[in-house]
């Protein structure tokens, strides 16, 4: 059977019943699509794996769907007789076509990003309607105890109904504007994957492939298939690449510089090229432009004066579009490779991000070979201000070097 | 026959947990089919279910005072109740705290087990 039949096909089912139930019955339709689900692993072990499971699913669920509405009219009849029986509602067969599907789950992406959702709760809720992982699995993903996650996606769902917000497609005039906040997930999503300290490797990856598939759909529909989001598809990708090469056996980060090429993944860095020559049209420069470049030149991994000046303005270009101290710190180190370590401390120094750790790292890399002890007197600094084991090890490590030197 | 006790799936699992659970389910049958030991057998849904009480009252559920209730049943064929509690060993249920497996022999019109 195919691995992830169930969470795939989960939130099909899930973001078609909420647009026909409304997001605020949204725990209905998870009831129905979980129920679902739970009839199939009680059937199909018993009588085997029906030939098309698919349709086998879209059919279970809509039935449950029917007979929830039944009993529920109904019960409304019972004890408020005077409401009136809604007879088409007898008839709802749930429209689990490809085309309604596809609709659905981008209508959804919308409704769930939207600006008045906190951008922690619209995380959380990607991840648990539109990906179909569990509370456990989100809870893992985001080290957070499950109650932890039952609250905020609670609290996120109340948000959602106060508000009155449609699953639908904002006006073409709004497009941009909202595409930017869903944008903002999507990234925010597969950085939280690509970053996160949690343990389990392969859950981190499923969350950065599942933001890479929510971006695609977006660019397979016309409306939404714009250039800044086929620039965040190609960041993604050129990322992912490294994914496999950037962790050890036991769980530690490799340095970039310290990588096995053979492990970059070739495929993802051309389709990250072909997307990033699908985001060069438009008039808009986002900074997802700029990053996805930025990255292109980190899948090369040769030295060259060419590659460290391109990387130089392109960071100059991104402070412009949206400042931000790590931007900041990672221009100062391509100028160090671009021009000289000497200047690149110089302007370092005017940073003055006494509060950040990667601030003290920087200078712990450029002082290396210039003045040794100021190396490892930033170090420390770092050390102290780092917050994860992962990190605490990569700076431990560069300093048991600089003590061998 | 070997009888599920076990809590609604519903309220615990997520997709991903459910197809892997089914997966272990479909594995531990193929196990018995494979000795030519399995009869058939079917799941117990938990949606829409009623119980009617002597009083003829009906109510809601199969939930009464347990939380473990019959999920589901197969049967087998085995040459004693031990070689079928052996079967039961199998089961993927009993990963669930507090879910049970239990044999029981089905009646047959002689009266002869």
């Amino acid at each position: 059977m195919i691995p992830h039949l169930f969470r795939t096909e989960y939130r099909k089912i899930i973001a078609v019943l909420c647009k026909h139930f409304g997001l605020e019955h949204m725990g209905i339709a998870e009831d129905i699509a979980s129920d679902t689900f739970l009839t199939a692993a009680q059937v199909w072990p018993m009588h085997g794996i029906p030939i098309n499971p698919v349709a086998w699913l879209y059919n279970v669920a809509g039935n449950k769907a029917k007979n929830y509405l039944r009993r529920h009219i109904l019960f409304e009849n019972k004890i408020a007789p005077q409401v009136k029986t809604d007879a088409h509602l007898f008839e709802y067969e749930p429209d689990l076509s490809h085309q309604n599907i596809a609709d659905s789950q981008l209508q959804m992406m919308f409704a769930i990003c939207h600006p008045s959702i906190p951008q922690e709760a619209q995380i959380g809720l990607s991840l648990r309607i539109l990906c179909g992982f569990g509370i456990e699995e989100v809870a893992d993903a985001f080290l957070a105890s499950k109650d932890a996650i039952n609250k905020r996606l609670y609290r996120a769902k109340e948000k959602l109904r106060e508000e009155k917000i449609k699953i639908e497609l904002p006006a073409p005039s709004e497009i941009d504007a909202r595409l930017d906040t869903v944008l903002t997930t999507i990234y925010l999503l597969f950085s939280e994957g690509y970053y996160s300290v949690s343990r389990d490797r392969a859950l981190r990856k499923e969350v950065c492939l599942e933001a890479m598939r929510l971006c695609h759909m977006l660019i397979e529909d016309t409306s939404t298939n714009k250039p800044q989001v086929n620039a965040l598809m190609a960041l993604m990708c050129f990322h992912s690449s490294r994914f496999d090469a950037r962790v050890n056996k036991n769980g530690e980060w490799i340095l970039y510089e310290d990588q096995n090429t053979e492990l970059w993944d070739v495929a993802l860095v051309s389709k990250g090229i072909y997307f990033l020559n699908c985001a060069a049209r438009g008039d808009r420069l986002t900074n997802y432009h700029l990053e996805a470049m930025i990255a292109y030149w980190s899948t090369q991994k040769t030295d060259t004066k060419e590659k460290w000046e391109a990387i130089l303005q392109l960071y100059d270009s991104l402070l412009r579009v949206q400042y931000s101290p790590v931007a900041a710190l990672n221009r100062t180190f391509a100028l160090a490779k671009a021009k000289s370590k000497a200047t690149a401390i110089t302007e370092a120094e005017h940073l003055n991000l006494t509060n950040n750790q990667f601030y003290y790292a920087l200078l712990g890399e450029l002082y290396t070979g210039i003045d040794n002890s100021k190396a490892i007197q930033n170090l420390q600094e770092a050390l102290l201000l780092a917050k994860t084991q992962a990190d605490k090890q990569v700076i431990q490590n560069k300093m048991a070097h600089l003590a061998h030197i | 026959m070997l009888i599920f006790r076990h809590e609604d799936g519903n309220k615990v699992a997520s997709p991903e947990q459910i197809q892997v659970w089914m997966k272990q389910t479909m594995d531990w049958i193929a196990g018995i089919t494979a000795q030519n030991k399995f009869v058939g057998g079917n799941g117990l849904l938990f949606d829409d279910a009623r119980v009617v009480h002597a009083s003829k009252m009906v109510t809601n559920g199969p939930f009464g005072e347990i939380k473990e209730t019959i999920g589901g049943y197969i049967m087998v064929k085995a040459e004693s109740a031990d070689e079928a509690a052996e079967f039961a060993k199998g089961c993927p249920v009993l990963q669930g705290e507090g879910n049970t497996v239990e044999v029981r022999k089905i009646a047959k019109r002689d009266g002869i087990h």
